[in-house]
């Protein structure tokens, strides 16, 4: 049998407690049990940051941390950014700097760059670049989302 | 009432369609799909790149609490069927014996993901190593095993051979041809892997008479012909979900599990559902590794008078669409240029390596690192600039630069002296920095069918049908911006539905960057339809004849007065309402003694400059600028096109300076996953990057559009290794540019 645990944590805000496999990643319980689809799957090794999420205000990769070890935290993913149903500011300016071509990195890319900008809210283009170089794009879209956390920082005109 | 606003006309930049839930996390990627009682599936693979199978023992996986189904290639139909786009040469499962690192031997279908898992780690396959030929030079031994069986291959005198096939194309006569310089190098291209973010995903759920599959594919039309024949189905009856894929690069073109998990899910009779790894996605797809030989003859003042090349892909055990990529990707190998003598010959190797199959570039990449890299050859020895060289050779406008084909449907040279003016070509630089240019061409595509609908609905929205797979290249904003455009719909209220072949029709693919201009002239015509039954209203409605009605730009002419199309649709729709439905097609025909079997709809044509500065003490290359001009006709979204040229030279900067599979003695990948794979980080980028297009609305799509999303990347490596050899002297004619290759280059210059 394998062993499950009950675990309780705030996803986005709301309350959630389930049980959860010993073995499952946090990743696992997010994308299957909870259906918050946004937060992407990989590499499962640390490396792509598709997974990307907050956990207590520290980025992680999803993949690389068991649920059960996130009891009690509080974790944003991407459904979390909009305010109200209006799109943060950050997600804005990807859109508007073309920092989104299939997407499929973006989720990841927003919480990272989410992330840089609470704890240094006027980073440089290599703080930027250094901030997400756990992103990959394959789309290539690295210029684009340095010029969008620039811009919501404001360092460019929007 | 607060209406829609705006309109996003052609030639601007709105968000892109789809852009909104790909930032909020609420876009449905096929992994994000989940179907009623769906069982998991996982592949049974070993470690070997060859081996005969003895026996595959699944007792102790059949144990394991929650499996449903064990699959083996003995469950199957016999003889097993085979299918591929090019020749029906993959097995659905290895049958016998395997004959490349990850080919599957068996799969595995439970309630959950861990049972699964754990199933396919008890499947037990008694197998004997058999020696495995993985490199070029190996597979074309005499004595080299056969990777396909010679009885797969009736009637091919290469049949004997790991030769699959043999493309000759040229003009002139190269024996009889002088020159009064010939340079003659060997040049090789690294086997690399598309990489999309998103894992390949493949489901199946069968119905009382048909199947129903979802899949992250580029073709969704031609995998439904290939399930159809494989299931013995009507394709009516086989519906392909194809939801937008997260990355494909080409990789997504082509069938590769969907059969197996069709005929698991026929077998268990529920859905199944398998998403691959990363490291199974490195095993399903990756480009063809090259050797090329250039022998370039030129005349004392740089024109050139003949190019004899020969070119070696190194094909995977199975066909896929590689020989596809050879064929067509050797064939513009001698490049832009007017040569009055050129010989191309190139062979798909086979090999006991995963099937290499479209990767943006599609084969062209291989042999423009070879010839623009023995331009500069050339270049060198006879004392003249690099970019005059080009310039001496390039074709102009109808030119017929390849006898049989489409002339030159460019003014290249605008976009060679644009790059060489935004990389200040000539200008002096500090020691340690050196310059590269280079130029690229591809042939569009050579047929092609699509088909679109468009409904323009009684409140003024539009609804576009259109078969394409928009896979970040963003097909769906550039027709909702044609539609926009044309029928002065605001971008907002244009819906574009793709990928599901029971409501969409027929698409041929998304490839050799054919969208804009094949599918967005069937929707351009569409509308057309849409605004001929407008004129026939606005006629209709005003007692005046069809002829002194025009409509365009969204708006109803009359004599001495322009309506918004709104004005005329509400009351000749009357009140019943509906919508007015247009169709349109675009189809190129096959030329059948083509030598590609079609000319070229288009070509792309593309200039790459850099200035690279190498690190002596430790042979690493940074890119200062790299500067990328494209010619695209027109860009209907500029910003999504700059975004396109940015991220394939980025792209090209992978295979360029850090991307390759490694083998050990046995033919298993070593490097395979993120960990020991790396592809460009926002670490890895050029200190500056800077694109720019050259626009003359001559291309054949809506507006004088051509395709353009694979120029930036075919010409990178030429110009990065001739910027790094005129930095620092060092002669590199092997990719990847890696630190220990440019220091060992390094190391060699000083002891010549
Ligand atoms: S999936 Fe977690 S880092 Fe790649
Ligand atoms: S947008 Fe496609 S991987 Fe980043």
């Amino acid at each position: 049998m394998r062993e499950s645990h009950r675990i309780a944590f705030n996803v986005n805000g709301r309350r959630r407690s389930l049980d959860v496999a010993a073995h499952h990643t946090l990743l696992d319980v997010i994308r299957d049990d909870l259906e918050l689809t946004g937060t992407k799957e990989c590499c499962l090794v640390g490396e792509c940051g598709a997974c990307t999420v907050i956990v207590d205000g520290r980025v992680v990769d999803a993949c690389l941390v068991l649920a059960v070890e996130a009891d009690g935290a509080e974790i944003t993913t991407v459904e979390g950014l909009a305010v109200d149903g209006d799109l943060a500011a950050l997600q804005a300016a990807f859109l508007d700097t073309g920092a989104v071509q299939c997407g499929f990195c973006t989720p990841g890319q927003l919480i990272a760059a989410h992330a840089l900008l609470a704890e240094n809210p006027h980073p440089t283009i290599a703080e930027i670049q250094e901030g997400l170089a756990g992103n990959l794009c394959r789309c290539g879209c690295y210029g684009q989302i340095t010029e969008a956390v620039r811009a919501v920082a404001g360092e460019i005109a929007p | 009432m607060s209406g829609p606003l705006r309109v996003a006309p052609v030639g601007c930049s709105p968000r892109r369609v789809g852009g909104h839930d790909r930032v909020t996390g609420f876009q449905r990627y096929a992994a994000d799909i989940h179907l009623a009682d769906e069982l998991q599936a996982r592949l049974v693979t070993i470690p070997v790149a060859r081996a005969r199978i003895i026996s595959v023992d699944t007792r102790a996986a059949r144990q394991v609490p929650g499996v449903r189904l064990v699959m083996t290639a003995a469950d199957l139909p016999q003889p097993v069927p085979r299918f591929g786009p090019q020749f029906q040469d993959r097995p659905v499962l290895a049958v016998g014996e395997v004959k490349y690192h990850g080919e599957p031997v068996a799969a595995v279908a439970a309630d959950s993901k861990d049972a699964a898992e754990e199933a396919a780690r008890l499947v037990r396959v008694e197998y004997e190593e058999l020696p495995a030929v993985f490199t070029l030079a190996a597979a074309l031994d005499p004595a080299a095993p056969l990777v396909q069986d010679a009885a797969l291959r009736p009637g091919d005198p290469l049949a004997g051979t790991n030769v699959l096939r043999e493309h000759r194309v040229g003009w002139g006569d190269v024996d009889a041809a002088t020159a009064d310089l010939v340079v003659e190098h060997a040049y090789t291209f690294p086997i690399v892997t598309q990489f999309a973010i998103e894992p390949h995903v493949f489901m199946a759920a069968p119905d009382a008479d048909g199947i129903a599959v979802w899949s992250s594919i580029q073709h969704p039309y031609w995998l439904q012909k290939i399930l159809a024949g494989l299931l013995d189905l009507p394709l009516a009856k086989v519906r392909v979900l194809a939801p937008d894929p997260g990355g494909a690069f080409g990789g997504k073109q082509h069938t590769k599990y969907e059969p197996l998990v069709a005929f698991m899910a026929r077998r268990a009779e529920r859905p199944v559902r398998l998403v691959l790894t990363l490291e199974e996605s490195f095993q399903a797809v990756r480009r063809a590794a090259a050797e090329v030989r250039v022998r370039t003859g030129f005349r004392t003042d740089g024109r050139l008078s003949f190019q004899d090349i020969e070119a070696d892909y190194l094909i995977g055990a199975y066909a896929d669409i590689a020989d596809r990529v050879v064929g067509k990707g050797s064939y513009v190998g001698a490049g832009p240029y007017v040569t009055p003598d050129v010989r191309i010959v190139a062979r798909s190797v086979l090999s006991h390596t995963l099937p290499s199959t479209a990767f943006r570039g599609f084969g062209n990449p291989q042999v423009n690192w070879a010839v623009e890299s023995n331009l500069d050859e050339g270049a060198r020895a006879l004392g003249i600039d690099r970019l005059e060289i080009r310039l001496r050779n390039l074709a102009h406008r109808g030119d017929r630069f390849i006898p049989f084909d489409t002339p030159a449907d460019g003014a290249w040279e605008q976009a060679v002296r644009r790059a060489a003016e935004l990389i200040g070509w000539g200008s002096p630089l500090p020691p340690g920095r050196g310059r590269g240019i280079a130029v690229g061409i591809k042939s569009g595509p050579t047929t092609g069918l699509s088909y679109a609908t468009v409904r323009l609905l009684a409140d003024g929205s539009a609804v576009v049908y259109a078969g394409t797979s928009d896979m970040g290249q963003g097909a769906r904003t550039v027709f909702a911006q044609i539609v926009s455009t044309e029928l002065g719909v605001p971008l907002d209220w244009v819906a574009v539905v793709m990928g599901d072949t029971a409501v969409v029709s027929y698409d041929q693919q998304t490839s050799a960057s054919r969208s804009t201009v094949l599918m967005g002239n069937a929707v351009l015509r569409a509308c057309r339809e849409i605004q001929a039954g407008l004129g026939a209203m606005a006629a209709r409605l005003n007692g005046l004849d069809a002829s002194a009605v025009i409509v365009e730009h969204g708006v109803v002419r009359l004599p001495g007065r322009e309506l918004p199309i709104i004005d005329v649709l509400t009351p000749g729709l009357g009140p019943l309402g509906g919508e007015l439905i247009g169709n349109g097609e675009m189809r190129k025909d096959a030329e059948p003694d083509h030598p590609l079997g079609g000319s070229a709809a288009f070509f792309e044509f593309n200039c790459t400059a850099i200035e690279a500065a190498v690190d002596e003490e430790t042979g690493d290359v940074t890119i200062v600028r790299h500067v990328t001009v494209s010619d695209v006709g027109k860009a209907i979204n500029p910003l999504q096109v700059r975004m396109q040229d940015e991220g394939a030279a980025i792209q090209g900067l992978g295979h360029t300076l850090m991307e390759h599979y490694v083998f050990d003695e046995a033919g298993r990948i070593r490097n395979l996953g993120a960990i020991d794979y790396r592809i460009p980080t926002s670490m890895d980028l050029p200190l500056e990057m800077q694109s720019d297009i050259i626009e003359n609305e001559d291309g054949p799509g809506p507006y004088g559009s051509k395709g353009m999303s694979e120029g930036a990347l075919l010409c990178v490596a030429p110009a990065v290794a001739a910027a790094v050899r005129d930095a620092t002297g060092a002669v590199i004619r092997d990719l990847p540019l890696t630190p220990e290759r440019v220091w060992r280059a390094l190391r060699e210059r000083t002891a010549r």
